[in-house]
Parts: structure tokens; sequence; C-alpha cells
């Protein structure tokens, strides 16, 4: 996938070459500034500052209630779903700020794909899920639609399980494939960032690995934010981790320094298994 | 010293035994004189009624004789009733359904509206037909047409599709709209194609009750001036029209009795268009069931 | 594909389009969602303008106190409403001692005794119950429990308030039986377990744990009921009759507010006349008890809500 973006800042015109080969690994996805997050008067994000880079996975741990799924799901601003969300700071995107008036929260969510906890298929065919989204952005076309989806299955590593029942519920299949059919619903409109929120957590160990597996194959074409509860799947998978407590950011480095060689003892003791 | 004596408890267990006892038969005793009350009342009808029931008397209209009386004007009118009432209702109940669960801010104006639903559903129906026979028969001089009483009825069974509508859409796992919103479909293609599809079983059941209510009242049509002797049938919904629980009213109000007898029939009629509605409801409400 | 989604999705059009449908969708719902409100204001504005109307012409006292209801005399007419209040009040009477007994104690079993399966038999048969119209009802009434009562109680009248009051009462044990049921049964099963273990039978378990921690929610329902056999129309009108009494006697014929306004209705009383009116001042006065009623119910149920 190499397409070459418009996006507008401040009214300039801004050109940006995505999976250019050379400079992509040190590319800034998301570039979180300062950013604080009240659910009324709870302060549940403080003063996040996080730059997230291009084709990596970036792993987000800490213990439950430490402000990861809330800062997930910032990056495609679905916190607003619950009422009385109060953000101050900014994310760029892109360069952009996605808070800015005129992004509209569709074009955001367009570009960036989200995966969640527990699989979520709509109660239709596993075709209709994954053309649901290129057809509500105005895709019609039938022929382009069956390559679209035929392309997102494969991606998500699913196409030979499901390929003879396509018309089938997308809940005839087990918990795993539902997963890996909304992994690839997301992939259907080609996104830029896959936003993955606890994706193995409601999934059995074979699963689980499938999913991890495919992760690493996703990663080098999308970049992956992915919030997890087990250390050792971020561990294995991820480039970076970013240790969530208390709504801060305690630490965030390359996985195999936040693992081995943590700088914080917090993280140590997180990752030693002494809380959470 | 002991407070509680074993030996006691045991004693006197068999008497609190006997009253838990004599008491569940009580109970079951109260629950099932209901259900008596209904095969008498369905036995009662049936047993009057059958004998006046022939081909004749669905093809028939109204008349002063008695043998010669037929259910035809009301059967088609109840009909057109019905397609005035049904898509009217339903798409006020449903669109006010997906306003309160999707749209509305928790605030004081939907407080009120939600708690205005609740009141309505309490208000008897005779006076709704006072406000069919003030605003729709007389202010917007509609008459005691198909168009006034489908109206008048809408606005009856309004609050039952309000809250069963409601509670469908409801019903639908907040995970479906997440994984909607996070495609970047905005708020009204995610009640279109995923809300609006997963909760129709439920609106459609809901809905179905409802005009159910619809067919079987009486009061409204009477206050708003729904004639009962009619030889013809409406070709629009501006023309008049009888309707069947009013052509039973007539029937049994009658001092012949014979007419019990027509009435008695005309019920049956009445009951079997019930038991397909509510056939089609169960059905619906069976062949959709939840997969999520 | 030539081209990449995200350019499909970037050329497509409609973007404008979908940005007014999603502006205009809202406010389009709102008016909608508004008709039950203006229903509401429509029933008020409806029976407070023509009640002043008729009492241009017929003291409120008169209405309120007056213990005569004769409409129809040419020359004597007489507009007490009381008559018309008893009859409602005998018919409820009546109805509310054959349901609340039988409603509440069908709830009980159902939601203490009943397994599963008989669950299954009984409740529909409560639904059926519910959904039966209220012509029909009447018709029964009037040609079934009528005759027998009469053949036990001979001094009993074709049109009397017995009759009705018990099929009303019939009418409503499905609503006084499910909401109390759902009451109960929303009771946690922990508590009665705890009950259960420390040796109680389950009748003390009904009596002592889950009927008054389920109270606001079955006098709830009971009011609820009252206001339904209030406001019930058909049964009264074929069965009652139509001679308002102010008296305590149940076995002669009556008249109620809703049968009231169904005779005037059925009749052809002229547009204007002092008759016309009257339907909407008795009907104002019927809307007014219903709504105290549920107004009443509402409160019981969140004054007194159980907390678990």
């Amino acid at each position: 996938m190499s397409t070459t973006n418009t996006i507008y800042n401040n009214g300039k015109t801004a050109e940006l070459v995505k999976d250019d080969s050379t400079s992509s690994a040190s590319k800034s996805v998301y570039d979180t500034q300062q950013l604080n997050l009240w659910y009324g008067d709870n302060h549940a994000l403080k003063n996040i500052d996080l730059d997230i880079k291009q084709n990596e996975v970036t792993a987000i741990i800490g213990p439950s209630g430490c402000g990861k799924s809330t800062y997930l799901k910032t990056l495609n601003r679905m916190v607003e779903l619950v009422p009385s969300v109060k953000t101050s700071g900014q994310i760029l995107y892109r360069g952009r700020n996605i808070f800015d008036k005129d992004y509209g929260v569709e074009e955001l969510r367009t570009r960036v794909g989200m995966v969640f906890q527990k699989p979520n298929p709509f109660p239709k065919s596993i075709y209709d899920n994954i053309a649901y989204g290129p057809r509500i952005h105005g895709i019609k076309n039938k022929k382009i639609l069956d390559e679209i989806v035929e392309k997102s299955l494969r991606g998500a590593a699913i196409w030979d399980e499901v390929k003879d029942r396509l018309h089938e519920n997308a809940y005839s299949v087990s918990g795993g494939q539902q997963q890996r059919i909304c992994i690839a619903r997301a992939l259907a409109i080609e996104p830029d960032v896959i936003l993955m929120d606890e994706p193995t957590s409601a999934l059995d160990p074979i699963s689980t690995l499938k999913i991890e597996e495919l992760v690493q194959e996703l990663k080098k074409d999308y970049s992956i934010i992915i919030v997890t509860h087990n250390m050792q799947q971020a561990a294995r998978i991820s480039d970076k981790t970013a240790f969530f407590l208390n709504g801060e950011v305690i630490e965030y480095d390359k996985t195999d320094t936040i693992f081995s060689n943590p700088s914080d003892k917090r993280t140590e003791d997180y990752i030693s298994g002494r809380f959470g | 010293m002991r407070y509680i004596e074993h030996d006691n408890v045991v004693r006197r267990m068999n008497g609190r035994n006997l009253v838990n006892k004599l008491f569940k038969s009580i109970f079951l005793l109260a629950t099932l004189s209901a259900l008596l009350a209904l095969v008498i009342l369905l036995y009662q009808i049936v047993s009057q009624g059958v004998n006046h029931l022939s081909f004749d008397f669905l093809v028939n209209y109204a008349s002063r004789f008695p043998e010669q009386a037929g259910i035809k004007a009301a059967l088609v009118g109840s009909i057109w009733l019905m397609l005035v009432v049904a898509p009217t209702s339903i798409i006020l109940g449903v669109g006010s359904a997906i306003y309160l669960e999707e749209y509305a801010g928790k605030n004081r104006i939907t407080t009120f509206i939600q708690m205005n639903i609740s009141n309505l559903a309490g208000v008897p129906s005779v006076v709704f037909g006072l406000l069919g026979l003030t605003i729709f028969v007389r202010a917007l001089a509609l008459g005691n047409s198909v168009l006034a009483a489908g109206f008048t009825m809408s606005l009856l069974i309004l609050p039952v599709i309000i809250v069963a509508s409601q509670e469908a859409i409801r019903s639908v796992p907040g995970e479906l709209r997440d994984a909607s919103y996070g495609m970047g479909a905005t708020k009204w293609q995610t009640i279109v194609k995923i809300i609006l599809p997963a909760a129709i079983p439920g609106i459609l059941t809901g809905s179905i009750l409802a005009l159910s209510r619809a067919i079987g009242e009486t009061a409204p049509l009477i206050v708003v001036g729904i004639p009962v002797i009619i030889q013809f049938l409406p070709k629009g919904v501006m023309d008049t029209f009888t309707a069947l629980p009013m052509q039973i009213y007539d029937w049994s109000s009658r001092p012949q009795p014979e007419f019990q007898q027509v009435a008695a029939a005309g019920i049956i009629v009445l009951m079997v268009v019930l038991l397909l509605m509510n056939s089609v409801a169960v059905i619906i409400r069976n062949k959709f069931e939840k997969r999520y | 594909m030539g081209q990449s989604v995200q350019e499909m999705i970037a050329q497509s059009k409609g973007k404008k389009n979908k940005k007014f449908v999603e502006k205009l969708i809202p406010v389009l719902l709102f008016l909608i969602a508004s008709v039950s409100v203006l229903t509401t204001i429509g029933i008020m504005l409806t029976l407070i303008v023509e009640t002043v109307t008729f009492f241009t012409r017929v003291s409120i006292s008169e209405f309120i106190f007056g213990t005569t209801w004769l409409p129809f005399s040419n020359k004597s007419a007489q507009f007490g409403v009381l008559p018309l209040i008893v009859g409602t009040l005998k018919v409820t009477l009546i109805a509310v001692i054959v349901a609340v007994p039988i409603g509440i104690a069908a709830a009980i079993y159902l939601s203490e005794y009943a397994t599963d399966n008989v669950r299954r038999v009984i409740k529909p048969v409560l639904e059926v119950l519910a959904g039966i119209p209220t012509i029909v009802y009447g018709f029964f009434a009037l040609t079934f429990v009528t005759p027998l009562l009469q053949s036990f109680f001979p001094e009993i009248k074709i049109f009397n308030a017995i009759s009705p009051g018990i099929v009303v009462g019939i009418m409503i044990i499905p609503m006084i039986a499910s909401l109390s049921e759902d009451a109960m049964s929303s009771v946690p099963k922990s508590i009665r377990e705890g009950a259960l273990a420390m040796g109680s039978t389950k009748f003390e378990v009904a009596m002592k744990i889950t009927v008054p921690a389920a109270i606001s929610g079955i006098i709830a329902s009971v009011v609820l009921a009252v206001s339904r056999a209030i406001g019930e129309t058909m049964i009264v009108s074929l069965a009652a009759g139509s001679t308002p009494q102010f008296d305590g006697d149940f076995t002669g014929s009556i008249q109620t507010m809703t049968a009231y306004i169904v005779q005037v209705s059925k009749g052809d009383a002229g547009y204007g006349t002092t008759i016309y009116y009257s339907i909407y001042a008795v009907g104002f006065t019927l809307f007014i008890f219903t709504m105290v009623m549920n107004i009443i119910a509402n409160y019981v149920s969140k004054r007194f809500r159980e907390e678990y």
C-alpha cells in the first residue's frame, strides 16, 4: 500500500508519503502532547506525552483502571461516546490535531481501524460484515466489494477457513474466528493505524496465538497500537511498550528495555508481578 | 442454656410445613381460577357463536334480520383502519424511540417526554376518543372517516409502541454500536444499518401487540362517531366505515336473543383476527432468535 | 483494484449530503418524539376548553356536589356528577375485591412456587387474558355472568354493578399478577436462599421476605389496575346499565362516567348542546381520577423502591 495522502493543517498543505522504506521507522503516527482527560470529576488521564511510530507494534500495559483503554479510545475519539468526557492537550495524528473543530470524527475513524475486547461482528453474514465499512463510505460496486472482502479476509488470515461460508451469519463461527473477522472488517477500509483493545482477552490460547502471529504479519503494512493486560503478550509481539499507572505514563521505551531493564521501580514491580 | 431447642423446632416444623402446603394450594387455585375464567369465556363464545358462523356471515352486510346479518363491512373496515394505524403509529413510535434512545441527552426535556409517555399510557381510551372527536373529526374536519379514527387509534397505542421499541433498541449490544462507529460510520448510518436491523424483531413484536389492541378497541370509535349500520365498503381513507368491535357492540346491545348469537359469531371472527396477528408476532420472535 | 480503498472513499460522493442528513435527522426525530407531548397537551386543552364552556351553563358547585344526574330532561336537566362517580366506584370496588386477592396470589405462586414449566403455561394464559378486547368481556358479562348471578340471587337485575364489576376484575387480574410478579422476581435470589438456609418454609419466605421487599411494586400494580378499572368503558356500557344512581345498591342498574360518555356519543347530542359539553366535563373528571391514580402509582414505586 503506497498512497500519497494530502492532509490539511492550519490552511497549509502538507505532503505526506507513507511506507517510504528509508524513513518509515522514524515517522510519527500519533504524537500525544500533554493530554488530560476527565470522566466527570474523575481525572482519568494525566499529562500524557507519547510519540507513536509508524509500522511498529506499540503495546500499552498497566493494571486495570490505569487508563490504558481510555487512552486507546481517545486515539479515535471513541471515548467521546461516554457522556461527560472532557479533554485538554492535543493528539497529533499525522501532524494534525484530532480535536480540531473541523476534523470530523468519521474521517478520523476511516483512517484508524479498531478491534475490540470481545469479538463483536454484526449479526449479518460474514460478507456483509467485511463490506460494511466500504459500503457506508460509498463503495457500491459489487466486483470491487468482492475483491475487498477477499483481500481483507486473506489479510486477516481467515480466508481459507470461511471462503465457502461467506453468506452465513458471522456468529456461526468460533470466537477466535469471529475476532479475525473483526480484524478483517477493520482492514476492509485499508486503515493507516489499527487500534486493538485487549483483542485476545476473550479467546482461548490457540486463537490467541493466531491473532498474535497475525499482528506480526500486519505490522508490515499498518501501525498497530495494542492494549493488553497480558505482559507476556506485550513482550512477544510489540516493538515499544508504554506502562500506564493511575492515568500516567510511567515509562515508554523499547519493549526489550522495558522488560529487561526498566528504569522505574514501579514498572519493575508491575512486570515482575508484584501488583496488578 | 440454649435458646433453641432442636426437638421443639422439629415438632413445630410439621405445622409450618402444613401451612406452607395449604397456602401453596390456595395460591395455585387462585392462579387456576384465572385460567378457568379464560376457558369459560372462550367456551361460552364459541358455543353461542359457532352456529351462526358461515361463509355467508363473512360476505354479508349487517341486517335487521339476525339470520341475514353479516360482518363484511366491519371486517373490511377494520382492515382499512389498520392500513392507517399501522404506518402512522409505527413511524411515530419507532421515530420517538430512536430519538429517546439514541439522540436525546440526559436532561429535563427527555425526562419530561419519558414521563409524559408513561402517563399517556394510563389515559383511558374513551378520553382519546374525546381528543379525536375534537381535533380530528371537528377541528381538522376529517369527519367520521377512516383517517380520523385511524389517527385517534394511532395516538392511543403510541405509548405502547414507543416503550416496546425503546426496549428493543436498548437491548442491542453496545459493542455493535462501537464497532460501527469505529469504522467511521455516522450516527444515522449506525442506526439504520446496525441498530434497527438488530432491534427489528422486538419492534415488530411490540407493534403487532399494540395493533391488536387497536383492532379490538371500541370506545374511541364510538366517541368519534363511527356508525354501525353501513351497507357499503370504504373506497378511501376519507370515507366513513365501521369496524369489528363496533359491529359486535351493536349486536350485543340489541334485545333479541338471536342477535346475541350473531354477536358471538362476530367475536369469534375478531378473536381469529387477533390470534392470527399474535401468531405472526410469536413467529417473528422465534425466527429472529438473538444470535449475539 | 487499481485504486486503494481509501482513495475510493475519498472520491465517493455524498459527503456533503451525509453532513446535512446527520443534522436534519435529529431535528426530525425530535419533532416525532414531541407528538406524544402534543397528544397530552391536546387532551388537556380539549378537556379544559370544552369543560369551561360547560361551566358557563352549569355551575361548578352543582356539577361537583349535585346528587342528581338527569341530563336528558328537557325541563329540569340536572348535572350533578356524584351519581356517575358512585357508579364508577361501585364497579371498581367489586373489581378490586375480585382481582387483588387472585392477582397477588397468582403472583406469589408464579414467583415463589411454580416450576419453569408451569410458568411457561400460565404466563401466556395471562397474556391472552390481557389481550382480550374489552368488548368481548362486556359480552361475557351480559350474556353469561349476569344470568349466572341471577340464578343464585334472583333480586339482581339485568343491569347491575356486580356482574360488570366481577368481569372488570377478571380483566385486571393479569395486570396485577404480572406487575406484582415482576416486582417479586426482582428480589434477589440470594436473599431468598438466605432465608431458606435458615429453615424457613417457602410460605414464610414469601410472606416475610419477598412480599415485604416487593411491596411498593405490588401496591403500584394495584393502583394502576384500579386506574384501569375506573377508565374501563365497554364492559360497563354493556352490562351496568344507564341509570345514574346515588345510593349504595349494587344489584340494580347504574351508570359510570365512561358509560355516560358512550351513551351520549352513540346518540345524536347535537354539537353545541349542554349535553355535548357535559361529556367533556365528565371526561375531565375521569381524566383527573386516572391521572391521580397513575401519579400515586409512580410515586409509590419510586419512593419506596427497595435497595438491594
